[in-house]
C-alpha cells in the first residue's frame, strides 16, 4: 500500500518525525514559527513543540547559522532553515570557514552534526536576487554533505539520515517542486550516498538533479515518442559524487547529458563532465554535452527567464543534436 | 506593541502652503491606486514574482521624499513602487517592469522589486534584506571625497536592524561622518515576524545612537510630521554633520508580499492602525483648516485614477524584449 503525498508534505513529515523522535532536535530560522514557515513546511510545529523548539530568528542569517553550528557542537542537533540560497550568501563565510573546516581543523576533535535546509532554484519570476541555484557553490566545499532531493522518496527520506550523519549536511530543496504529487510506497528506504537511475534506458545518459529532474524525465519521454531510449541518472547527492553510478550509466549507453540549473561556467555539470572523462572516455560515441543555465542573471520577464533556464525542449534538443 | 512612541507632533495648523499641501497628498492617492491596480493585476496574471505593497505606509515615502533635493541618492528595498513613483519614475514606466516589458525601467529584467532610475538617482529596489545600507554608505562617501553636496537617502525595514550589514553600515558612516540619511521604515513586522520577537531592544534609535549618530523618530503616519523632520535630518546630513536616522513608525495595511495567511497579527490590530490611514486622516485635516474640499479630493483621485489607466495601458501596450537579446546588459560589451 503506498499512498499519495506531496513534496511539502513530504518534508514536513520528515521533520515532524525528527522532532518527535529525537528531544535534541530543532528547528530555526525565519518565520519558521509563528508564520508558518514560509513554504509551509513547518505549519503547525509551533503549537505542538513550542517556542523552544520551533524558533523564529531575526533576519540574521550569519548569526544564527552560526549558532546553530555552535548548538551542534554543544550537542543539539538542530535543522537549521535558511529561506532560500539567496540569503545563504549572508551565512555563507560561517558555513565554509567554520562549519565545514571545523572538524579538520581541530584534528579530528569536533564535529558538527547540523543539517542546514534551504530553497534554492528560478522558475517562478523572481528576478536576479532570488532564483538562485548555487548548490554547486556548496558542492565545492571539503567537509559538509550537499544533498538535493528531488522525489517524494528522498524529500520524506533524506532528513533522517542527514541528523544522523556526525557531519554538516546541506539540503536543497527546489522550489519548482513544493507542489509535486507522488506515490510513497510503504518500503521506501533512502540513503545519502547515492545517485539513482530514475528511468532505464541505453541510448543516452541524462545526469541531472534537484529541479531539473521532472524535467529531464519529460525530455525523456519525448525523446521516446521519437524512439530515443534515455537513461535518466538523478544525481540526488552532489557531495560527494556517486562517481560509480555515473560511470556506469555513461557506459552503458554511450552517450551523456549532463542537465544542471547553474550557470555553465565552473558548474556542477563541468565537474560531472570531467568525472565522465576520467573514468569512462574510452565508452564514449560522441562528446559529452550539457544543459545548463544562461550565463545572465535570471531575468524577472516570463519569457527570457524561461530561455535562461534549462527545458525539456533544450534536453531533447542535446540529445538529438548528439545522435545526429 | 512597542511602547517607544514617537512624540505627538506640534500642534497647530499644516505649515504648507495649499499647493504644496496637495501635491503631497496627490502622491499618496497616486501610490495607493496604482497599488490598488497592481494589485489586481497580479491577481489577472499580468504582474507575476513577488509584489511588495506599500499600501497604509505611503506618508512615510511622500513626505520623505520631498524633502530631497533632485541630485540626492536614493536607495530603496523591494517596497519601492511608491518611492520610484515620487521620485519622478513614470506611473506607466514602472507598471510596464511590472509586466516585464520592454518599455520598463530595466526592460523587464526587475520586475517589481527591481526598480532602477538614473535619471532620478535611485539605485534600486534591492530584495537582499539590508542589501541597500553598505552601498548607501559608498554613494556617501563618494559624495565626501568629491566634495559634492549630495546626500544619500537609504530606506529599508524594521526587518533589516538585525543584519549584520545595517551595524557594519551605520557604524562605518558615523566613522567617516558620511552623508547619509537612514531612513527606517519601521511597520512593527518583518514578514510574519514582530519587532518585539526579533529585536532585544525594540527602540530602534537607541540602536542607531550607539553607533553615535542623531537619531529621530517620528510618527510616519503622519506625512506633515514626516516631511518636517526629514527636512531638519536632511539639512543637517547635507551641511556636513555626518550620518543621521530617522526611525518612521508605520503599518501596512496589506499583506508582506501578495499573499499571506497574517497568522503572525490580529485584525483588531490591522483595523486600528487603518484609522490612522495617512490618507484620509491627512484629508480631513486639510478640510478642517479650509485647504481641501470634496470636489478637490475628488478630482485628485480621479486624476490619480487616469493616470493609472494610462499606465495600465502603456504596460499593456508594450512590447517584449526579444529572447536573442537575453545575453545583453551582463557586460559592458
Ligand atoms: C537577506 C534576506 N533574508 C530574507 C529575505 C526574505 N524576506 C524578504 S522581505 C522580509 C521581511 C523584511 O522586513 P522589513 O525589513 O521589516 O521590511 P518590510 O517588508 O516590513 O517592509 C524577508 C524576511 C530577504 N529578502 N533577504
Ligand atoms: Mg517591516
Amino acid at each position: 500500500m503506498s499512498r499519495k503525498l506531496n513534496y511539502r508534505e513530504a518534508m514536513r513529515e520528515a521533520m515532524h518525525e525528527a522532532l518527535v523522535a529525537d528531544p535534541r532536535v530543532f528547528l530555526m530560522g525565519e518565520d519558521v514559527g509563528r508564520y508558518g514557515g514560509t513554504y509551509a513546511f513547518s505549519k503547525g510545529f509551533l503549537d505542538e513543540f513550542g517556542p523552544e523548539r520551533i524558533r523564529d530568528t531575526p533576519l540574521s542569517e550569519l548569526g544564527f547559522v552560526g549558532a546553530g553550528i555552535g548548538a551542534a557542537l554543544g550537542g543539539m542537533r538542530p535543522i537549521v532553515e535558511v529561506m532560500t540560497v539567496n540569503f545563504s550568501l549572508l551565512a555563507l563565510d560561517q558555513i565554509v570557514n567554520t562549519a565545514a573546516a571545523y572538524r579538520h581543523m581541530s584534528g579530528g576533535q569536533f564535529s558538527v552534526p547540523l543539517v542546514i535546509r534551504m530553497t534554492t532554484g528560478a522558475g517562478r519570476q523572481l528576478a536576479a536576487q532570488h532564483s538562485h541555484s548555487l548548490e554547486g557553490w556548496y558542492a565545492h566545499i571539503p567537509g559538509i554533505k550537499v544533498l538535493a532531493p528531488a522525489t517524494i522518496e528522498d524529500a520524506r527520506g533524506m532528513l533522517a539520515p542527514a541528523l544522523a550523519d556526525p557531519d554538516p549536511v546541506v539540503i536543497f530543496e527546489h522550489a519548482g517542486l513544493f507542489n509535486m504529487e507522488g506515490e510513497l510506497p510503504d518500503d521506501w528506504t533512502v540513503d545519502i550516498r547515492s545517485a539513482k537511475v530514475r528511468r532505464v534506458g541505453r541510448d543516452v545518459a541524462i545526469i541531472t538533479h534537484g529541479g531539473s529532474l521532472p524535467k529531464a524525465m519529460q525530455a525523456a519521454e519525448q525523446l521516446a515518442a521519437a524512439g530515443i531510449e534515455a537513461e535518466v541518472v538523478d544525481l540526488r547527492v552532489l557531495r560527494p559524487l556517486d562517481t560509480a553510478t555515473i560511470a556506469a550509466s555513461v557506459a552503458k549507453c554511450h552517450r551523456a547529458v549532463v542537465v544542471d540549473e547553474g550557470w555553465r561556467t565552473g558548474s556542477l555539470a563541468a565537474e560531472v563532465m570531467a568525472r565522465i572523462m576520467e573514468n569512462v572516455f574510452y565508452e564514449l560515441d560522441a562528446p559529452v554535452a550539457r544543459v545548463c543555465s544562461e550565463e545572465v542573471p535570471i531575468p524577472y520577464a516570463r519569457h527570457l527567464e524561461a530561455a535562461a533556464l534549462p527545458q525539456p525542449e533544450k534536453i531533447v534538443a542535446a540529445v538529438k543534436e548528439m545522435l545526429g | 506593541m512597542i511602547d517607544h512612541r514617537a512624540p505627538p507632533p506640534p500642534a497647530g495648523p499644516v505649515p504648507w502652503d495649499k499647493k504644496f499641501a496637495l501635491r503631497l497628498l496627490a502622491d499618496m492617492v497616486r501610490i495607493r491606486r496604482m497599488e490598488e491596480k497592481s494589485a489586481e493585476m497580479y491577481g489577472a496574471g499580468m504582474i507575476r514574482g513577488f509584489l511588495h505593497l506599500y499600501i497604509g505606509e505611503e506618508a512615510t515615502g511622500v513626505g520623505a521624499l520631498h524633502a530631497l533635493q533632485p541630485e540626492d541618492n536614493i536607495v530603496a528595498t523591494y517596497r519601492e513602487h511608491g518611492h520610484a513613483l515620487v521620485r519622478g519614475m513614470d506611473m506607466g514606466v514602472i507598471m510596464a517592469e511590472m509586466y516585464g516589458k520592454r518599455e520598463g525601467c530595466a526592460h523587464g529584467r526587475g520586475g517589481s522589486m527591481h526598480l532602477f532610475d538614473r535619471a532620478t538617482r535611485l539605485f534600486g529596489g534591492n530584495a537582499i534584506v539590508g542589501g541597500g545600507l553598505p552601498l548607501a554608505v559608498g554613494l556617501g562617501l563618494a559624495a565626501k571625497m568629491q566634495n559634492e553636496k549630495r546626500i544619500t537617502a537609504c530606506f529599508f525595514g524594521d526587518g533589516a536592524v538585525a543584519e549584520g550589514a545595517f551595524h557594519e553600515s551605520l557604524n562605518l558612516a558615523a566613522l567617516w561622518k558620511l552623508p547619509v540619511l537612514f531612513c527606517c521604515e519601521n511597520n512593527l513586522y518583518g514578514m510574519g515576524t514582530a519587532l518585539e520577537r526579533s529585536e532585544s531592544q525594540t527602540d530602534l534609535c537607541v540602536k542607531a545612537a550607539s553607533y553615535n549618530m542623531p537619531a529621530l523618530k517620528v510618527d510616519g503616519m503622519d506625512i506633515v510630521a514626516v516631511h518636517e523632520i526629514t527636512k531638519q535630518a536632511a539639512q543637517r546630513v547635507r551641511a556636513g554633520e555626518g550620518p543621521l536616522f530617522v526611525e518612521y513608525q508605520t503599518y501596512r495595511f496589506r499583506a508582506h508580499s501578495m499573499f499571506d495567511a497574517e497568522l503572525y497579527r490580529q485584525k483588531a490590530e490591522v483595523e486600528e492602525w487603518k484609522t490612522r490611514g495617512p490618507i484620509h486622516t491627512f484629508s480631513a485635516r486639510l478640510k478642517a483648516e479650509g485647504k481641501l474640499t470634496e470636489e478637490e479630493f475628488l478630482a485628485i483621485d480621479a486624476r490619480a485614477n487616469a493616470e493609472v489607466d494610462a499606465a495600465v495601458a502603456f504596460a499593456e501596450a508594450g512590447t517584449w524584449e526579444p529572447v536573442e537579446d537575453l545575453l545583453r546588459d551582463v557586460h559592458a560589451s
